[in-house]
C-alpha cells in the first residue's frame, strides 16, 4: 500500500518520465503540504465540513499500474463520446488516455487538447509558464498542495490567438480505483472561443476513495469560454476542489459545475474578473441523496472596474443529505460600475435533509450594483397536481417538477446527450 | 356507449368549513350544461373536487364516471379515464416546457394503455401540435416556453383549451375559462370547445359568472348553484333571467342568508 510520501512524489514523477522542473515543483508543493495543517472546523472556510473521518493514508496516491490496462469502459460513457459532434474527444481511465480524437480542422487551427502528461512533455513552455502559477496556486490550501504533489491525468486545452472552435471540446475521466487527482488547464488566448466539457466520473464501491482535482482556466483579453465540470463519483468518494477562472479585458467565461456524486465534497471555485469588461457567469446544479455532504465556497472577485459576474447555484436534497453553499462578492476599491449577483436556491425533497445558504458581499466600492438571493423550498403541491389532472402519474409529475427546477440551467451544457445523462442521473435519485 | 358524470348528494368540506352540501347533477356525453352562481358558492370547489385535488376531500355523496366511482380514483386517473378540468387559474411549471408537457400527457395515456408503447414519435407530435396550435390561434413559439409562466391571462385560457383539445375528453368542465378573455380570444376559444363536443361528443359543464359565454356555447340545461346547494335548474332561459334579474330573488326564495 502506497501512502502519501516524498519517496512517492519521486516514484510517481520518474514513472510518469517527467522533466526535472515538474518534479522540482511537485517536490516543494510536498514540502508545503507537510508544512500546512489539516484544516479542521475551527478554520472558517471549513466551520460546516468535517473532515476527521477521512484518513489520507488509507486511500493514498494514484501510481501506474494499480489500474489494469484493459479496465472496462462503462458503456454509457463510451457512447457519449461518440453520439456528439465533437471537435475533439478523449477518454482517460485513472489518469492514461484510452480513447483520443482531435478534429482536423482544429490541428490544423493549432489548438492544442491533450492529456497532461502529454502537455508536460511536449508543451513544457507553456506548462512551466501557467501551470498552477496563475489560476490555482499550491499554497492556497492543504488540498491544493497535496494536489500540486501528486497530480495526475487531466486534461490540457489551449486555443490560440483569434481562433473560434467553435465544435465542442469533450473529456471524460473515468476512475476505477477511486484515487483521482486529475489536473484540468485551460487557456483561451487573446480573441479565441473555446466550448469545453470536462466529466469526472467514477465506479463507485465500498473502500474510501479520493478525488483531489485541480482546475484553471484562463481567458485572456477579447476571448471566450463555456466550460461545463461535471462531477458524477461513487459516494465513496470523498472530494477536495480547488478551481478558478480568471477573465480578460471583455472576455467571457461561462462555467456550469454539476455534482451529483460524492460522498463529500468540498471545493473552492473562484471567479477573478482582472480587466474592465470582463463578464463571468457560474452555473450550479447540485443533487445529494443518502448521507452526501457538500460544500460549495465561491468568490467573484471583481478585481477591475466594468466587470459582470452571475452566479446561480441550484441543488436539490433528498434523505439526510446536507449543502452548504458560501458565496461572497468582493470589489476591490476602486472597481467602479461593477454589476455582480449571487443567488442560490434549494429543492428540499425530504424535511430530514439540510441546506445552508450563506451570501456574502465585500464591497469597496460606491458606484456598483452588487444583490444576492438565496431561497429554500419544497416541491409545489398545486404544480404536481396540475401535472396530474392531465393524466400524468405522480411519479413522473415529480420527475418532471425537479428536472423543471433544473432546467434553466442545463440549458447551458452544451451536450444534448449529455444534459439527457444528468437528468437520468437525477431521475434516478429521485427513488434512490 | 356514452359516458356521464354523476354526483349524488356530494358534501365536501375546507377544514370545518362544510362548503359543498349535497350537489346532485348528471351531465352526459354530448350534453352542455352551465354551472352558475356568485362568488363563493362552491362552483370552484365542485370543479377542484371531481378533478382530484387531494385538499378537497368529501365527507358524504357519490360521483359516478363511466360506471366507476370517481372519487376512489387518483388526479391522473380520473383524467386517463376521460374527465378533464379547464382551470380557471392553472398553475406555473418552471422549467417544464409547453411541448415537453404536452408530449408527457400524450404519452403517459399511451403507457397506461399499453406499457409498451413507445410514445409518440416527435415528428408525429410536432404534427399534431401546429394543427392544434393553429386552430387555436396560438403561437408556435409558445411550445418551446415554460408551461403557464409569464403568459398572460388569456394566454393561459388558450393553452387550457390546446390541452383539452390534446386529451379529447370524454367530458370536460370548464371552470371560468371566460374570465379575463376578450371578445376575441372568448370566441376562439369557445369555438375550440365546441369542435370537439361535434368532433368528439363531449359532454361540457361550464362553470361561469356570466352569461356571455354561454352564447358561444350554448347550454342544453343551466343550474344555479347558492351556497353549496344547485338551488335552480332549467333550460338557457334560466341564465338569461339570471342576467337580468341577479342572483338576489334566488337568495330570497331559497333563504340564503348574506353573511355580513
Amino acid at each position: 500500500m502506497i501512502t502519501f510520501t516524498k519517496d512517492a512524489v519521486i516514484k510517481l514523477s520518474a514513472s510518469l518520465n517527467e522533466p526535472e522542473w515538474m518534479l522540482e515543483r511537485r517536490l516543494q508543493a510536498w514540502e508545503l503540504y507537510e508544512s500546512l495543517p489539516m484544516p479542521t472546523t475551527k478554520d472558517e472556510e471549513w466551520r460546516r465540513t468535517d473532515i476527521r473521518r477521512l484518513k489520507l493514508n488509507e486511500i493514498g496516491p494514484s501510481v501506474n499500474g494499480d489500474t489494469a490496462v484493459d479496465a472496462a469502459i462503462p458503456e454509457f460513457l463510451g457512447k457519449e463520446l461518440t453520439e456528439d459532434v465533437a471537435g475533439g474527444r478523449m477518454l482517460q481511465v485513472d489518469g492514461v488516455v484510452r480513447q483520443y480524437e482531435l478534429s482536423d480542422d482544429l490541428k490544423a487551427q493549432g489548438v492544442i487538447f491533450c492529456d497532461m502528461h502529454t502537455a508536460v512533455s511536449q508543451h513544457p513552455d507553456l506548462l512551466q509558464k501557467h501551470f498552477m502559477t496563475e489560476g490555482v496556486r499550491p499554497d492556497e490550501g492543504k488540498f491544493a498542495a497535496l494536489h500540486a504533489a501528486f497530480w495526475r491525468g487531466g486534461t490540457f486545452l489551449y486555443v490560440p490567438k483569434n481562433v473560434q472552435a467553435a465544435a465542442p471540446l469533450h473529456s471524460v475521466l473515468w476512475s476505477v480505483n477511486g484515487k483521482t487527482f486529475t489536473h484540468t488547464l485551460v487557456i483561451v488566448d487573446v480573441g479565441a472561443e473555446a466550448v469545453f466539457m470536462d466529466e469526472y466520473a467514477s465506479a463507485g464501491g465500498e473502500l474510501p476513495g479520493l478525488h483531489n482535482g485541480c482546475i484553471e482556466l484562463l481567458v485572456r483579453d477579447n476571448a471566450s469560454l463555456i466550460y461545463a465540470g461535471l462531477q458524477d463519483f461513487g459516494q465513496n468518494i470523498w472530494q477536495f476542489n480547488h478551481e478558478r477562472g480568471r477573465i480578460g479585458r471583455d472576455a467571457r467565461l461561462d462555467w456550469v459545475t454539476s455534482v451529483m456524486g460524492s460522498r463529500l465534497t468540498k471545493a473552492f471555485q473562484t471567479l477573478e474578473l482582472d480587466r474592465p469588461g470582463g463578464w463571468g457567469r457560474m452555473s450550479g446544479i447540485f443533487f445529494t441523496n443518502g448521507r452526501q455532504h457538500l460544500d460549495m465556497d465561491t468568490q467573484q472577485n471583481h478585481n477591475a472596474g466594468s466587470t459582470t459576474s452571475d452566479l446561480l447555484y441550484k441543488g436539490a436534497l433528498r434523505d439526510k443529505s446536507r449543502t452548504v453553499w458560501q458565496g461572497m462578492i468582493k470589489a476591490q476599491p476602486g472597481s467602479q460600475k461593477i454589476d455582480g449577483f449571487q443567488a442560490n436556491r434549494n429543492l428540499m425533497l425530504d424535511k430530514t435533509a439540510r441546506a445552508d445558504s450563506i451570501p456574502g458581499l465585500e464591497i469597496e466600492a460606491d458606484d456598483v450594483k452588487c444583490t444576492h438571493a438565496s431561497a429554500i423550498g419544497q416541491l409545489d403541491p398545486e404544480e404536481l397536481f396540475y401535472l396530474m389532472s392531465r393524466g400524468i402519474p405522480r411519479n413522473t409529475a415529480v420527475e418532471m417538477s425537479v428536472q423543471g427546477f433544473f432546467d434553466p440551467l442545463m440549458r447551458r451544457i452544451p451536450f444534448e446527450g449529455v444534459r439527457n445523462r444528468i437528468f437520468d442521473r437525477i431521475v434516478e435519485k429521485i427513488y434512490s | 356507449m356514452t359516458t356521464a358524470l354523476e354526483i349524488k348528494n356530494l358534501h365536501v368540506s375546507i377544514g370545518d368549513q362544510p362548503i359543498l352540501k349535497g350537489i346532485n347533477l348528471l351531465v352526459k356525453q354530448g350534453e352542455t350544461h352551465a354551472l352558475m352562481g356568485p362568488n363563493g358558492s362552491g362552483k370552484s370547489t365542485l370543479a377542484y373536487t371531481l378533478a382530484g385535488h387531494p385538499a378537497y376531500e368529501p365527507s358524504a355523496g357519490q360521483v359516478i364516471f363511466d360506471g366507476e366511482d370517481l372519487l376512489e380514483l387518483e388526479a391522473d386517473e380520473r383524467s386517463r379515464a376521460g374527465l378533464f378540468l379547464a382551470f380557471q387559474y392553472p398553475a406555473a411549471v418552471p422549467g417544464v416546457t409547453l411541448a415537453k408537457f404536452l408530449r408527457q400527457t400524450i404519452n403517459s395515456r399511451r403507457k397506461a394503455e399499453n406499457p409498451e408503447d413507445p410514445g409518440i414519435s416527435i415528428p408525429e407530435f410536432r404534427r399534431l401540435l401546429t394543427k392544434k396550435m393553429d386552430s387555436l390561434a396560438i403561437d408556435h413559439k409558445m411550445a418551446g416556453r415554460y408551461l403557464n409562466e409569464g403568459f398572460s391571462g388569456g394566454e393561459k385560457k388558450r393553452v387550457e383549451i390546446l390541452q383539452m383539445s390534446v386529451v379529447e375528453p370524454k367530458i370536460a368542465i370548464m371552470d371560468e375559462t371566460d374570465s379575463g378573455l376578450d371578445i376575441d380570444a372568448l370566441r376562439v376559444v369557445s369555438e375550440g370547445a365546441r369542435r370537439l363536443q361535434t368532433d368528439m361528443n363531449m359532454g361540457v359543464l361550464v362553470i361561469t359568472h356570466y352569461q356571455r359565454i354561454l352564447n358561444y356555447i350554448q347550454p342544453d340545461y343551466v343550474h344555479i348553484m347558492l351556497d353549496g346547494r344547485i338551488v335552480e335548474s332549467g333550460g338557457p332561459e334560466l341564465a338569461l333571467q339570471l342576467e337580468e334579474r341577479g342572483y338576489d330573488w334566488l337568495k330570497e326564495k331559497h333563504e340564503i342568508l348574506e353573511i355580513a
